[in-house]
């Protein structure tokens, strides 16, 4: 049992951890064109800081026993209302460390990489001060130590994402992508704020102790649709089957931003959520089979889609698509998978994060295009980006010993163990990762040259690279460093249990049978798109293909589906409105203001008149009580 | 016949005695008393430079001391003056909340920052408007400082009015509340004639109205043979008989304290004295005035007629509907801004007596809150509406605030939020003040009354939005005032309402608590 210790020492800090990018955000979001020289510096610093203190408390963290690693902070008492009482509270415990370092961390080399990307952007300092307000609403997400105080981090990070998708807002693309990346999380919001009222309802709390002290007392139906409301949740900010259509539209946004929210943070707060709630997916089976189903769907369209794409972005989209649903699958196959789903999230956070710097160092170099029809042979002419880049490749394809290949290979190996039928569809998934990385890798490094006039690719500023290099030995290191050195297993047992089961089939035969699908993959994609001519107008394609490029014709559902019965009912209320509403309100508007007109008269201004108006008003007075008395 | 057999009695029997009091209890209101004398000696015997500066101290020092001799008396609950004055709970926050309103309404008749010419005040009122003499004594920069000595006299009655719990002691408060209000409302520096017209009609309907006070007061001793309220509430539950000679004394009492609060159809002169009375009086009449007045009408229909409870409240309804209609339905059609925040403010009396309606403890509560409530915000709005002036002085008609939201924005906020709290929005604190008497009447039974209240609410949305609308979504013309830069004295009373407006809204708890822990008033 965990015990709950009170934060002292250094962890008596942990609400300066939210608190310094929040005032960042402050003062760069309202302090004006003055401060644009600085603005940027301050918002790097901020978040540098977190790091250390971060990494200052996982240190003081280790030198705690497993059972005294969570340390709980009381700020004030929030709200107090009837029975709900919800205490501004933050937990940090082995899972919310492990994020708390992933935020701050890779969080700080794309601030310092953004400076960078965006030094010549006109609007730097409320780039910077988005990026510190999406920091602050993250951290206070995975500090919460209740639901409700999650929920406010929750749809921080939901507005932060929105600002910052539609930062180029000039672009009407931006803004669009935008308003649908914040509209489709509001149906994963509203999940979520079903599932908090139920937990209310059913526990008299949203305390994180109090519900998953007391999961017993509620009925299996309860706490399955407790589960299904979080899995939605979970899906609109993860970008799962079926609120999937935003993130491949998000790429509207700067680069850095899809590094940092749409690959390495914000969009894997679903499986947090996930994790977070393993005491009620594991009291609800169904509620776990159903986001196993889901992880397996969007592993699936997101690395067909990744297939298909020549976005390089989009592409890596679909790629972050399809590793989340690795997460979110590994999520639901309970305690076997939680701590893999973990694993697999920081190390993808940090070779996703670089695979999306070095597409963007790669667009700094080609004038902001994203076609990879119009890369090729970059390999010389930025070399810090290309061997970053492959790094970050064979790592998500699962390479040994890049650090992919751990994470991603005991997820396969947890899926063997609780359905054979799940694991043999992750092996083949990751041999599609083999194959659409190695397009992405062939297309932009390799082959002959098919830039666009007027290109000159040339490698990014130092500014740029250093974080990639760091990202790139993060991305060769981390696996064997978390879990050989760092115990992953271990560590994230107290919080989320951990067991392993026998399977049949040997680990070393697993590994085998997985490289070589995963290499058939990659050696194809290498024969398609490195060794033959890369057309620069895309080919027709087989069906398949088409539909991938129509993201899976996810647009298309959402249309018929939602937006235009949407339409119907709207057009319906404003007819509504303006017929019945309005007319009603205009009437009575018309009506009072007459009334108003025809007392006026009697405002004459002569005190004779006021006088008699008082002495009837006695009368009437006297009156009323005698005919009370009366009556 | 009976009646008068017993006071003819109680006369021959009562020996003289010397009245003891304490002058503890009776600090807060002696000490303005004390300063209103010292304030005409003052007045009478220095050198004219001094004397603003000497007035405007002992003004300031007065009050602080008075308020600080409020929150001393902290806690207590007895009656002093043998009785005359009821030193509780809810009269000490009545109190000290009239000290605080003063405090605010001193700032904005001490302002001289925004008139070219001086303050809002006459240069002499004894001038003839528009006469040579008035010019010259313009152009010398003549001021007048007896207003201090006035204003002091006012805050005096208003402290004394909530706590008198005999019917001389209210009548006296009553006097010496509104006579130096009626003379501060004819000291307009700009449009005199109106103003003076304005002071006239207040004086003669006042002085009416005291006269229906006084006979109802005379009938109640007559009935019960004391002016205690005590004695009159102990008489009222075991007289029987002389029912009309009751009901006409409750009418008549109650009539005269309903004119002071501006309830209809009482309210007539409300309109015509809020545009005429230079704009610092208006609001700090129309803040503190309607503190007290109310105070002394709870202190009056729950302590002395809290018997008959079950003949008054339906007079009440009947009054508080008309009135909350009367002031927004009248507001709608208004083109003056002072107009319309006198009607408005009728409006509101009509929301306030639905906690008095109540008569419960939420009642008296709520009451009380949103009478703190509305004075600060009304404070606020009249502070702003002394800022906004065109070459005329005031720039009152609603057309000359087109388009202010894009030149001052501001002021124009600062007015959105008091036209807010107004209508009642939450997070302002209007908002928590009508919750507070609405569902105070609402737990007392009165459903219908509380759906009529909201209606009428519905309908002084109207008038409050569309200065907000006038402010922000119009363009300015040529037409538009301008806003004056005020000296430090506005400035503070401004910030004070506006922040109270918004704190109270947000975290409206220590207040309710402060005056739920008062408890009710002394019998």
């Amino acid at each position: 049992m965990q015990e709950v210790m009170p934060a002292t020492g250094v962890f008596s800090l942990l609400w300066l951890l939210i608190a310094l990018p929040l005032a960042g955000a402050a003062i760069l979001l309202f302090s004006g064109r003055k401060t644009n020289k600085w603005g940027p510096y301050l918002g790097v610093f901020t978040v540098f800081v977190d790091a250390i203190i971060a990494i200052w408390m996982l240190i003081a963290m280790m030198g705690n026993s497993a059972e005294q690693r969570t340390f709980s902070q009381n700020e004030f008492s929030w709200m107090f209302a009837g029975n709900l009482k919800v205490d501004m509270a933050f937990q940090l415990d082995q899972l919310s460390m492990v994020f708390v370092l992933l935020i701050t961390v890779v969080g700080t080399l794309i601030h310092i990489y953004s400076l960078g990307y965006m030094s010549h952007d006109p609007d730097k300092r409320k780039f910077f001060g988005y990026l510190n307000l999406f920091v602050a609403a993250m951290l206070l997400l995975v500090l919460a130590n209740n639901y409700l105080l999650l929920y406010v981090g929750w749809e921080g990070v939901g507005l932060a994402s929105f600002l910052l998708i539609s930062f180029w807002q000039i672009k009407p693309t931006a803004a669009a992508a935008g308003k649908k990346a914040f509209i489709i999380n509001r149906v994963g919001d509203v999940g979520l704020s079903l599932a908090i009222m139920v937990m209310f309802v059913t526990f008299g709390s949203v305390g994180f102790d109090e519900v998953f002290g007391s999961t017993s007392q509620a009925s299996e139906g309860t706490l399955t649709a407790i589960g299904l409301l979080l899995l939605l949740a979970a899906a609109g900010k993860s970008a799962q089957f079926p609120l999937q259509a935003w993130l491949l539209d998000a790429m509207e946004g700067p680069t850095p931003v899809s590094a940092l929210i749409h690959a390495a943070t914000m969009v894997t707060a679903g499986v947090y959520l996930i994790t977070r709630s393993n005491a009620i997916f594991d009291a609800a089976a169904w509620a776990a089979t159903a986001v196993v189903v889901v992880g397996v769907i969007t592993m699936f369209m997101g690395a067909i889609i990744g297939s298909a794409k020549d976005d390089i972005k989009k592409s890596l989209a679909g790629s972050t698509m399809s590793q989340i649903g690795y997460m979110v699958l590994a999520a639901g196959l309970g305690p076997v998978g939680y701590v893999f789903a973990i694993f697999h999230l920081l190390t993808h956070g940090v070779f996703k994060a670089g695979l999306f710097l070095g597409a963007g160092s790669v667009m700094h170099g080609m004038n902001d295009n994203v076609n990879m029809r119009r890369y090729g042979a970059l390999r010389t002419a930025m070399m810090v980006t290309y061997a970053t880049f492959i790094i970050g490749t064979l790592s998500i394809m699962g390479i040994p010993p890049f650090s992919g290949f751990w994470s991603k290979d005991s997820i396969i190996h947890a899926a063997f163990e609780s359905n054979t039928l799940v694991g043999i569809l992750t092996i083949i998934a990751a041999a599609i990762t083999g194959f659409y990385m190695t397009r992405m890798a062939a297309m932009t490094f390799f082959g002959k040259a098919r830039w666009e006039d007027g290109v000159h690719p040339h490698e990014s500023p130092k500014v740029m690279t250093i974080p990639l290099i760091i990202l790139a030995i993060g991305s060769t290191f981390m696996g064997i460093a978390l879990l050989f050195w760092g115990n992953i297993e271990t560590w994230l047992e107290p919080v989320t249990g951990f067991e392993e089961k026998h399977i049949a089939i040997p680990e070393w035969a697993l590994i085998t049978i997985t490289l070589i699908l995963v290499l058939a993959g990659a050696a194809y994609g290498w024969i398609q798109y490195a060794r033959r001519e890369v057309p620069l107008v895309a080919p027709r394609g087989n069906w398949l293909t088409r539909a991938a490029r129509q993201d899976l014709y996810g647009d298309a559902v959402n249309n018929t589906l939602v937006v235009q019965p949407s339409f119907w009912l709207s057009r319906f209320l404003v007819w509504f409105d303006g017929s019945w509403i309005d007319g009603f309100v205009n009437g009575s508007a018309a009506f009072f203001g007459g009334l108003s007109a025809r007392l006026r008269p009697y405002q004459s201004g002569f005190i004779r008149s006021y006088a008699l108006s008082m002495v009837g008003g006695a009368v009437l007075v006297v009156l009323a009580l005698v005919l009370v008395r009366l009556s | 016949m009976n009646a008068v057999a017993t006071v003819v009695h109680a006369v021959d029997v009562t020996p003289w005695e010397m009245p003891t009091l304490d002058y503890r209890l009776l600090a807060p209101v002696l000490i303005v008393l004390g300063a209103g004398v010292v304030s005409v000696l003052f007045e009478a015997f220095l050198p004219r430079g001094v004397r603003r500066p000497v007035q405007l101290t002992l003004v300031f020092v007065t009050l602080i001391a008075a308020l600080v001799a409020v929150i001393n008396l902290n806690g207590v609950r007895e009656t002093a003056g043998q009785g005359a004055l009821a030193i509780d709970g809810p009269g000490l926050i009545l109190q000290g909340a009239v000290v605080v309103i003063a405090i605010l309404g001193a700032l904005l008749m001490a302002e001289r920052g925004l008139d070219p010419n001086g303050d809002a005040f006459a240069a002499r009122a004894s001038s003839l408007p528009g006469s040579e003499d008035e010019r010259q004594f313009t152009a010398r920069g003549y001021f007048q400082t007896e207003i201090w000595a006035f204003f002091l006299f006012a805050v005096g009655g208003m402290m004394l009015f909530p706590i008198a719990n005999d019917l001389l002691m209210m009548f006296v408060a009553l006097e010496v509340m509104s006579l130096p209000l009626y003379l501060l409302a004819g000291m307009a520096r700009r449009r005199r004639l109106l103003s003076q017209e304005a002071a006239l009609k207040y004086f003669v309907l006042g002085a009416f109205a005291s006269a229906f006070f006084l006979y109802g007061a005379a009938l109640l001793y007559g009935f019960s043979g004391s002016i205690s309220f005590g004695e009159i509430a102990a008489s009222l539950g075991s007289k029987t008989g002389e029912t009309a000679l009751i009901l006409i004394a409750i009418g008549l009492v109650v009539a005269g304290v309903l004119f002071k609060i501006g309830a209809a159809p009482f309210h007539q002169w409300v309109p015509d004295v809020y545009q005429g009375a230079p704009t610092p009086v208006t609001g700090f009449m129309a803040a503190a005035v309607k503190i007290a007045a109310f105070g002394a009408l709870l202190r009056l229909l729950y302590v002395a007629l809290g018997g008959m409870r079950w003949d008054w409240t339906p007079m009440l309804w009947v009054i508080s509907i008309l009135t909350m209609f009367v002031g927004a339905i009248l507001a709608l059609t208004q083109s003056d801004i002072k107009r319309m925040i006198a009607y408005s403010s009728i409006a509101q009396a009509g929301f306030i007596l639905l906690g008095v309606v109540a008569v419960s403890a939420k009642g008296l509560e709520g009451a009380i809150f949103y009478l703190i409530a509305y004075a600060f915000t009304t404070i606020g709005v009249f502070a702003i509406i002394s800022m906004v002036r065109d070459e005329n002085g005031e720039a009152t008609h609603l057309s000359k605030w087109a388009g202010l939201g894009r030149q001052s924005p501001v002021i124009a906020t600062l007015f959105t939020i008091f036209m807010l709290a107004l209508t009642g929005i939450p997070l302002t604190s209007g908002f928590i003040g009508k919750f507070a008497v609405f569902s105070a009447a609402y737990a007392s039974g009165d459903k219908w009354l509380v759906i009529a209240a909201v209606v009428a609410s519905l309908i002084a949305a109207f008038f409050y939005m569309r200065v907000v609308v006038l402010m922000f979504f119009t363009e300015p013309n040529e037409e538009t005032a301008i806003v004056a830069i005020p000296s430090i004295f506005t400035t503070i009373a401004l910030a004070a309402a506006a922040t109270v407006t918004v704190l109270l809204g947000v975290v409206p708890q220590p207040l309710l608590d402060l005056i739920a822990n008062a408890g009710v008033f002394i019998r």
